[in-house]
């Protein structure tokens, strides 16, 4: 069959098909159906190849080269795999490897990068977008300029300006694109219109005065030339740079105080005294960034303290939710009990509640001076729960206790029914006692089915983001720090912090923390699955 | 069940854990109604026995039960308190009426349906997507032999090692830049942050479904084969239907990381119109300025609802569609 689906592909492509052909897919759809899936088919993979070839024009069209050749290729793969005989596994695993590749593997590669660059608040660009945005920064109005006449026009939601030089001459240009000269339709020696562009009225631009006055067209290709802006929508005067950029020293100078700024490789003009003009650029710095996450002495010593309690974090949830998970199994594990299901039904209830929401609702509760916790279950007491920096800390492995201990629960009691009741008779036969069939009997075996998850659950406890940041939100915050970092941060909620919160974003810096996090993870898994192969070989 | 032993190594042995204790309290349950009574009536109650034997669990299962209920009652009963701060929320079931959830509903400030109506999408777009791509990898890692399949499947249990919220700033990144060319699926769009999302959907997903396809016996395929049916027809109309269990257990599992997921979400949907729950609600009660305790607890009743309804629900069609045997 999926060779017939396959020859109908070559034989229904060409545009006539003979009678006999017609006859053969008629018979061929009788017989299975098949014509029906070639038809989703082909209709899927046209819908792709549209997309792709869409994707494809505009990127060309912003001079992407090097991404449209990548979703060519991969479009032209993707064709010659569905329309292939034999590429069978291929053909069901390509819609989910391609998701992969792109949204796992290569973020985790990007992130590699990204840790060598000094990417961030102030380096978010290249070199000329840095350029010509200090430029227009530094811009103040020529003193005695000559008025521009300007009719401010919309392309497609882009402003631009459509200007009338003192002698006439018509050019339109946008923040981006300087001035150009264009044949436009003049009123009153003013150009009013101009073919491609609509016309903005009078309601328009005062609805819109925000974005027309911060506008600036380039006036020409050299940014030393000065922009044009206007203050109203309807006159316009050339603003002169402050500074000046020197292309072939690479230098910029600021022109009333005689500073030079220069290109020292560091992603910033700077001064000889050291003064950075930001914004800056994106540049490969190397290793600086891990460089200064252990040398610093101000990340040094948060980096070291929230890598430990990341350790005590996962490991001291892992160990209390297994026990006390493992302790309720063998207790409920009692035949002779009765409304053991509801119970059970009762304590899994943590579990299937959001995590997010149980967290924050905890936060409530333990709010110092309004909580449910301190004002009636301890009579009005004032128990710093989550600003105390190590209160904190207990509170939030109690919180992570409550969360997690229901999984443990089934888990083990899943576990500790599969072991063979022969066992268990045959070791009272031989006289042992309850404590020493559980220690010696049950537990090995139990763990032995459980490590690999105790292992997976000290993964997830390690970057387990939500508990910490919607509970404590890390804190209480270390002032001491340049960054935003609290007492119960784990690694994941710093880089998150370091990266989205505060009034700098640094992604080198995150990036480079979370390339520590792969590393240890990565460590942690191969030890790990080590262990558990050996575990296994043991029994 | 004999099949479905919990595999070292492999997440497989959580369901399978789970699975076997429901599996287990369900049948257990009869035999344990009737086992008891036939002895009780013959001999006298004792207390002192009775405690030894099963008393004392009944003290724990109830202390267990008060701590794992009081998070959960406290919230209902402040979501029930008509007006209240958090302060006025500590007096349990002081007053009870609606209001609350009326001002969550139509506070014109918080978009609560939006957010509700958002993560359902992104969540239920995301879980039925994940389970199908799933299905596919699993399918023919299952069925099929071919070079680099031992590859494939250790890479998947590989890459999923390293959750994508490491990646969180090149993921941002990378979808400002998608943004920047395409708009529609970039920054700040439910389509975009799904898209990231299915970047998860093979791994520890693939390896559970692999795990069940391997228990659907193979000649099921080659009788379908021999009667004229095309691989596709057997996956889409045979196997699917066998696995299903294992549809329902991924796609709960997908769903309810979706709904619980913050970090990605946070960083890629800007406009509060755009946010799921996860998002919307903790920005929320982080607000300082934000005082209506009671009408976030209402939010958060009304959120945990779909959320632990499916859990219950398809925790007994799981239980249920293993025990009948899929494969008959």
């Amino acid at each position: 069959m999926s060779t017939t689906i396959d020859d109908e592909v070559t034989s229904e492509t060409p545009k006539k098909p003979t009678k006999r052909q017609r006859q053969a897919a008629g018979i061929a759809e009788a017989a299975s159906g098949g014509v029906k899936m070639l038809l989703v088919k082909v209709l899927l993979l046209g819908i792709v190849d549209a997309i792709a070839v869409y994707a494809i024009f505009i990127l060309i069209s912003s001079e992407q080269w090097l991404v449209a050749a990548i979703v060519g290729v991969v479009t032209a793969i993707v064709n010659w795999i569905y329309f292939s005989r034999t590429k069978l596994p291929a053909k069901y695993l390509t819609p989910g490897v391609i998701f992969l590749v792109v949204f796992q593997v290569f973020v985790l590669v990007y992130t590699g990068y990204i840790a060598f660059t000094n990417y961030g608040t102030g380096h978010n660009g290249s070199k000329e977008q840095a350029v010509s945005s200090l430029m227009s920064s530094a811009l103040e109005r020529v003193p005695d300029s000559p008025t521009y006449e300007v009719t401010v026009v919309d392309q497609l939601g882009e402003l631009g300006l459509l200007v009338t030089d003192p002698d006439g001459e018509a050019s339109v240009g946008t923040t981006d694109s300087p001035l150009t000269e264009v044949d436009a339709e003049m009123e009153g020696g003013k150009a009013v219109a101009v073919d491609g562009w609509t016309t903005l009225n009078f309601a328009d631009v005062i609805a819109r005065t925000d974005e027309i006055t911060e506008l600036a067209v380039p006036f020409s290709d050299d940014p030393n030339d000065g922009a044009i802006r206007t203050p109203d929508g309807s006159s316009g005067y050339l603003y002169l740079s402050n500074l000046e950029y020197d292309a072939a020293a690479g230098t910029m100078t600021d022109l009333s105080t005689g500073t030079v700024y220069s290109d020292l490789g560091t992603g910033a003009f700077t001064s000889d005294d050291g003064e950075q003009l930001l914004p800056g650029w994106q540049i490969v710095v190397g290793f600086d960034n891990f460089v200064r996450a252990v040398t610093d002495e101000r990340l040094a010593g948060p980096l070291l303290y929230v890598t430990l309690w990341t350790f005590a974090f996962a490991l001291i949830s892992v160990a209390s939710t297994f026990f006390l998970g493992l302790f309720l199994a063998i207790v409920f594990n009692d035949l002779r009990m009765r409304g053991r299901k509801y119970y059970r039904v009762l304590m899994i209830l943590p579990y299937a509640v959001p995590s997010f929401l149980s967290a924050l609702v905890w936060a409530g509760m333990m709010n110092e001076s309004f909580g449910f916790i301190n004002q009636v279950l301890l009579g009005g007491a004032s128990v710093p729960w989550l600003t105390d920096p190590v209160v904190a800390k207990i509170s939030v492995l109690v919180v992570n206790l409550w969360l997690g201990f229901p999984y443990m629960f089934l888990v083990c009691t899943g576990a500790l029914q599969s072991i063979p009741e022969e066992l268990q008779e045959a070791a009272t036969v031989d006289g042992a006692r309850p404590w020493a069939v559980f220690r010696l009997i049950k537990l090995p075996l139990l763990l032995v089915s459980v490590a690999p998850l105790l292992i997976a659950s000290f993964a997830f406890n390690f970057n387990n983001f939500n508990v910490i940041y919607m509970l404590t939100d890390g804190g209480p915050r270390d002032s001491s720090a340049p960054i935003p970092v609290g007492f119960t941060d784990i690694l994941i909620s710093m880089v998150y912090k370091v990266a989205f919160t505060g009034q700098s974003r640094d992604y080198g810096l995150a990036s480079a923390y979370s390339i520590i996090i792969f590393i240890v993870v990565a460590v942690i898994s191969v030890i790990a699955f080590r262990r558990t192969k050996s575990l296994e070989e043991l029994n | 069940m004999a099949a479905q032993q919990p595999v070292s190594g492999t997440p497989i042995g959580l369901v399978a854990g789970e699975i076997d204790e429901f599996a287990d309290a369900s049948t257990r349950a009869s035999t344990a109604l009737g086992a008891p009574r036939r002895i009780q009536p013959r001999r006298p109650f004792n207390f002192g026995r009775w405690f030894a034997a099963t008393g004392w669990r009944h003290v724990v299962g109830v202390v267990m039960v008060a701590f794992s209920l009081f998070p959960i009652i406290f919230v209902i009963s402040s979501s029930l308190n008509p007006r209240g701060t958090l302060t006025g929320s500590n007096a349990l079931f002081s007053k009870i009426g609606l209001d609350s959830y009326v001002r969550i509903l139509s506070d014109p400030q918080v978009p609560f349906t939006t957010w509700f109506g958002n993560t359902l999408l992104i969540s239920g777009i995301t879980a039925v997507a994940t389970v199908f791509l799933g299905a596919l990898a699993a399918y023919s890692f299952s069925r099929m032999r071919f070079t680099g399949r031992r590859f494939g499947l250790i890479s998947i249990v590989v890459v999923q090692m390293f959750p994508q919220l490491l990646a969180v700033v090149a993921i941002f990144l990378l979808m400002s830049a998608i943004g920047d060319w395409f708009p529609a699926i970039g920054l700040n769009t439910h389509v975009g942050l799904i898209m990231v999302y299915l970047g998860g959907a093979l791994g520890v997903n693939t390896y559970l479904m692999y795990g069940f396809f391997n228990t659907v016996p193979a000649s099921i395929d080659e009788a379908a084969k021999i009667d004229g049916a095309g691989h596709a027809r057997i996956f889409f109309t045979i196997i699917l239907r066998l696995v299903a269990p294992i549809l329902a257990v991924v796609a709960l599992l997908s769903f309810i990381a979706s709904v619980n997921e913050f970090v990605v979400a946070s960083v890629l949907l800007i406009d509060t119109e755009q946010q799921t729950l996860a998002v919307g609600l903790t920005k929320l009660v982080s607000n300082p300025r934000y005082a209506d305790w009671s009408a976030f607890s209402a939010g958060a009743v009304i959120a945990a609802l779909p959320v632990v309804a499916l859990f219950l629900f398809l925790q007994k069609y799981i239980v249920g569609g293993l025990t009948a045997g899929a494969v008959k």
